[in-house]
Formats: C-alpha cells, structure tokens, sequence
C-alpha cells in the first residue's frame, strides 16, 4: 500500500518533533531513511541571516538588527518561538542577565510573550554574555538572535 | 476613513503572493508570516516586510492563531488575511483578531463557526428553504441504523466538523455501516474537536457545483455566478471552471438565489462560496456547505467577471459598500483553472517535494499563471502539493480547453513529479470536452 500525502507529512512531523537525528524503517514493501538537518547543535550555533528585503520596512518599525560577525567563536541564542522578548520578570525589575554575566544551559535569559502567555527562555549553553541583541519590548521573529555567548 | 492600511497575510505559496500583489495594487503594505521553511519564499520577498513565526512544521506555525495575531500587531498591521486552508476559516482566530482590534478579513466569528458546524448548516438552510440532502445526525447512543434505512443505501457518514472534502465515508449496506462508524466518530474526534457525524445520502452520479457570493457590511448581497468542480480525487478538486457546462438556465437561477438567500438567511458578511451538489440524473441541487474563505478556485470567476475579488474582500472588510449590484455582475467568456501539484500519480499521487532545477510556464496571451515558485526554488515536504495554478479565459470552452493544453504541453519542469500529464489527458478526454463530468470520472478513469 503506498504511503499518503498524511502519512509523509506525519511521519516528517514526528521526526521533527523527536530527538532522532536519524531514522531507518524497513518494510516488506518499502524503506525509508530520514536524516534530519543538524539545526540543534549543542552549543547552538547562529541563526541563518535572513535574506535582505528589496523594500523597506514600515516606516515605524525599527528595522531587523544587523548580523554581528559570527566567525569570532560565539555562540549565539535565538528565539525558540516568535513573540514579544522582554529583559526582565516585569518593568522596573532588574534584567535576567546583562552583558558581562555568566550563564549555564538552564539559566533564564528573558521571557518570550505570546498572547498574554509567558515562556521563560533558558540559555542552554554555558558563558558568558557578550550581546544583548534585540531591544527590550521588541517583536522577535523565530528564531532571531537574541544573545551573543562566549561559550565557556 | 480607511481602516486598513496595512495587512498581515497569514498564509504561504501562490494565494499569499496574490494578497500581496492585491493590496499593494490597493495602496496598502504588507507583512508575511512565514514559517522556517517558506522565509525566502516569493510572498515574503515580495511583501513590504516578513516575520518568521514558527518552525516548519504547519501545527507550529500557520495553524498557531496566538502567534499570528502577536505577530500583527508586533508588526503594526490592521487587518489579517488568511488566505486559504490553515487558519482560513478559524473562529478562534476570527475572535481573538476581534479581541485584539484587528479585523480580520473574512466573515465574523459567529458565522465561521456556524459555517464549520456542517450539521448547523444543513439546518440553517433548510430554514431558509435551501435544498438539503436527506440525512440527520446519528448519535452514539441512538440505533443508525432506522435512519440509515430511511436514507436509503449507500450513503456518506460525515463529520460535523469537517468539510472541504474532509472526514467523509462511504457505506455501502448495514455491515459497512455498523463497521465505520465508531471509527468516523473517533477520526471525527481527533481530527476536528467534535465527534458528531451526520449520515447523508450519496448522490452516485453527482456534480460539484457552487456559488461565490459577496455580501457587504450595509446588507447588500449579490452572487458571482457559479462554478463547477466535478473533476475531482478523493473529494479535492483538480480542474474547476466558469460558468458549469451543460447547466440549463432554470438550474442556475435557483442555485444562485439559492446561495444569495442562505447568505442573507444566517447573515454572512465577505466573500464566501455555497457548494451545492446537482444529481446528474435527476437534475435536482442540494445544499452541501458553505466556506468562508477566498477558495483556490477564485480566479475562473475573477477572470469571467472581471473583478477582483481578493480586493473585494479587502474592500468589503474595511466596511465599505460593495459597490455594484447585482445587475452590474456580468458575464464574459469561459474560464477553467487546472492545478499542477508536485505529486507522482504513478505512485499513489505520493507527494514529491524537491528542488526545481527547471521551472518556466509559456506566456501564453489568454492564459494566467498563479505561482509562488520559479526556477531553483524548492518546494518543501510539510505543506500541500500545489505547485501553480493555470488559468485559461477565452471566448468558449473549446478554445479554454486549447489553451490550457498547448500551456501545459510547453510548459518545463524538472526536479519534482507533477500531474501534468494527467492535467492533460482530463483535458483532452472527450467526456470533459463534453462537459459530462462526474465527481466519481477522474478516480474511475485513472484506475
């Protein structure tokens, strides 16, 4: 029996969603072998760099941070979803980290906010924080880089 | 006093890139939310300014109505467009737009959710003295069977929840009946939130044809003729055109005030298409669903009309006036639109994602081509299978046909498996010629 237009799109689904980086599945009728990109590395690695747009942005939305080199052994954090990035806990309390602070793989970075939802951000990699990238309150898209880490 | 003045467009592929090229004809900016997979699609290089909202996979992305809504207001937009499938005909996405001061360019919430509660439908147009099919619901706790009788054999089990060709089956006797059902209500279940199915008599010899309407914010609703979508597999539609071939005038009067009433009867609002099922052999139309949404078909009607119905939407949404009335709609020519997929027929229609290393459709003067894709892009595994859309607008249907085979048999493409060849052996069979298609032609023709 041959396979669905679904049954692809689940079997990719499931794969996307597991930590398998690799599988191999043999039937009487048929093979598959899936190897997933190597888009999680431990320490993360950064970001593709969006292709420029040909137009400008809104005029009242800040433009897109430029890329900071990354050939300089950093690791970079980036956004696990898209959503508005905020520093610190609330207003007026001091930021989760700054630039010059030390982090381990589950140390809070900054919280991520959708739709009134919360979601804490960890760094997942030790160092130390050498960028703050987006401005506090600002959109960040998935994926964006959010901080610059000498690994340690 | 618009409104609108800058529009989120919620979608991917080819209807995201016509949103985008309809509002910037309009005036208005644009923004795409993509996923990962699409960030250098044509809609998001084209746009005014894309955000990336999620991971590739759909259920973390299109289908994530908070990340949508927090992405257009991040973004200063006005107004949502959600194109086609995905989040298209959400309530949940309609209310929360609401919620959040954004209009959503479709119908409001209340009417997307009596709309995808195809039993309610049903109700709603029988009230309104539409047509329905013989059938009624079948709870887990009453006997199907007295009502199956009733119906007659075989007949369609359908989800309440489903629609678009989605969550049907057919039974063929008691046995079969009695077999499916637990699993169509658990499928129902799992695939739409609501395990309710309803039996409905199958039309053996049937012809999909419906009705675009247009109803604005100051009452007025007019149709734009129909369309038939009889060239159909596993209830998706492969070549859909306009006006329905063979449809004696009688028939077509009554589908359309058919459709103009059950809109004005549950107070529709946008642009919005009722399907009707027509019985080839006894000639009699019944009412099947109504969809809140531009549909991929939109251009056969765009293109005999004249208008466009993108704009419209945009137009109708920012409160104003429609414009017209139903005596200005008027009719010109023969439209039929074809759907090349990325799929492998031989193999099942397996789905074939690639990369395009050759991709390049005739210019052809009678012939319009709605794509998102060109040479060296690549066509990615997690969404459908369309790859563009090929419509061909003459003065009749012959010559529509003709124009479209001679696009299809010139057109280039390597990489991926299309249907192409089957695009053209439906278009050059002689029943389609005729215009004798039924819903059940093309799966027996390609057994």
């Amino acid at each position: 029996m041959p396979l669905s237009d679904e049954d692809v799109r689940e079997i990719l689904r499931i794969i996307d969603e597991s930590d398998l980086t690799e599988l191999r599945l043999e039937t009487e009728d048929f093979s598959l072998h899936v190897v997933k990109g190597e888009r999680r590395l431990d320490p993360p690695v950064p970001a593709p760099t969006p292709t420029p747009r040909p137009r400008q942005p809104p005029a009242d939305d800040k433009p897109t941070a430029p890329e900071p080199g990354t050939a300089d052994g950093l690791a970079t954090i980036t956004a696990p979803m898209l959503g508005t990035f905020y520093r610190a806990e609330a207003p007026g309390k001091p930021p989760f980290v700054d630039v010059g602070g030390r982090v381990e793989p589950d140390t809070i970075v900054c919280i991520i906010e959708v739709m009134k939802m919360m979601n804490s951000v960890t760094a997942g990699v030790s160092g130390t924080i050498t960028a703050v990238v987006p401005e506090n309150a600002e959109l960040v898209e998935y994926g964006a880089p959010l901080f610059r880490v000498e690994p340690a | 006093m618009k409104r609108i003045k800058r529009v989120f467009v919620a979608n991917r592929g080819e209807i995201a890139l016509r949103i985008v090229n309809a509002c910037e004809e309009l005036g208005l900016e644009t923004v795409v939310g993509t996923s990962d997979a699409d960030r250098d699609g044509l809609a998001a290089r084209r746009a005014d300014r894309a955000v990336c909202i999620g991971p590739a996979p759909a259920s973390e992305s299109y289908l994530r109505d908070d990340l949508v809504v927090q992405a257009a207001l991040g973004t200063g937009c006005d107004a949502i467009h959600p194109g086609y499938g995905f989040l298209s005909e959400s309530p949940k996405l309609a209310a929360r737009a609401q919620d959040n001061g954004l209009i959503l360019i479709g119908p409001p919430p209340e009417v997307m959710e009596l709309s995808g509660d195809k039993l309610r439908a049903r109700e709603e147009a029988a009230r309104a003295g539409v047509p329905v099919l013989p059938g009624q619901e079948v709870p887990p706790d009453r006997d199907a069977h007295k009502a199956a009788d009733e119906i007659g054999y075989p007949l369609l089990v359908k989800a309440a929840g489903g629609g678009g060709g989605r969550g049907i089956k057919l039974a063929h006797d008691r046995d079969e009946l009695g077999n499916l059902l637990s699993l169509a209500r658990s499928e129902a279940g799992a695939a739409f939130g609501d395990e309710r199915v309803y039996l409905e008599r199958f039309v053996a010899n049937a012809r999909h044809v419906e009705v675009q309407i247009a109803a604005d914010e100051h009452g007025a609703v007019v149709h734009l003729g129909e369309r038939d979508c009889s060239v159909q597999r596993r209830y998706q539609k492969v070549i859909e055109e306009a006006p329905a071939p063979n449809l004696d005038p009688a028939t077509r009067n009554a589908l359309t005030a058919e459709a103009v009433a059950f809109a004005t009867a549950i107070g529709y609002r946008n642009l919005g298409t009722v399907e009707f099922v027509l019985d080839a052999d006894t000639g009699e139309q019944f009412f099947l669903e109504i969809n809140c949404r531009i549909q991929v078909e939109h251009p056969v009607t765009e293109a005999v009309t004249g208008r466009d119905l993108v704009a419209l939407q945009i137009h109708i949404a920012d409160g104003e006036p429609l414009g017209f009335a139903q005596q200005d709609v008027v009719f010109d020519g023969h439209a039929i639109e074809c759907r090349l997929n990325a799929e492998d027929v031989a193999r099942g229609f397996m789905p074939s994602p690639g990369t395009l290393s050759l991709f390049s459709i005739p210019d052809l003067h009678q012939l319009r081509v709605d794509t998102a894709l060109c040479a060296g892009a690549t066509i990615p595994p997690y969404y459908d299978s369309l790859m563009a859309k090929l419509i061909a607008h003459a003065e009749g249907r012959d010559a529509t046909i003709d124009v479209l085979l001679e696009a299809l048999e010139d057109l280039d493409v390597e990489g991926v498996e299309t249907n192409r060849a089957l695009l053209i052996s439906v278009l050059a069979h002689d029943d389609f010629r005729r215009g004798t298609i039924t819903t059940d032609w093309l799966e027996r023709a390609i057994v």
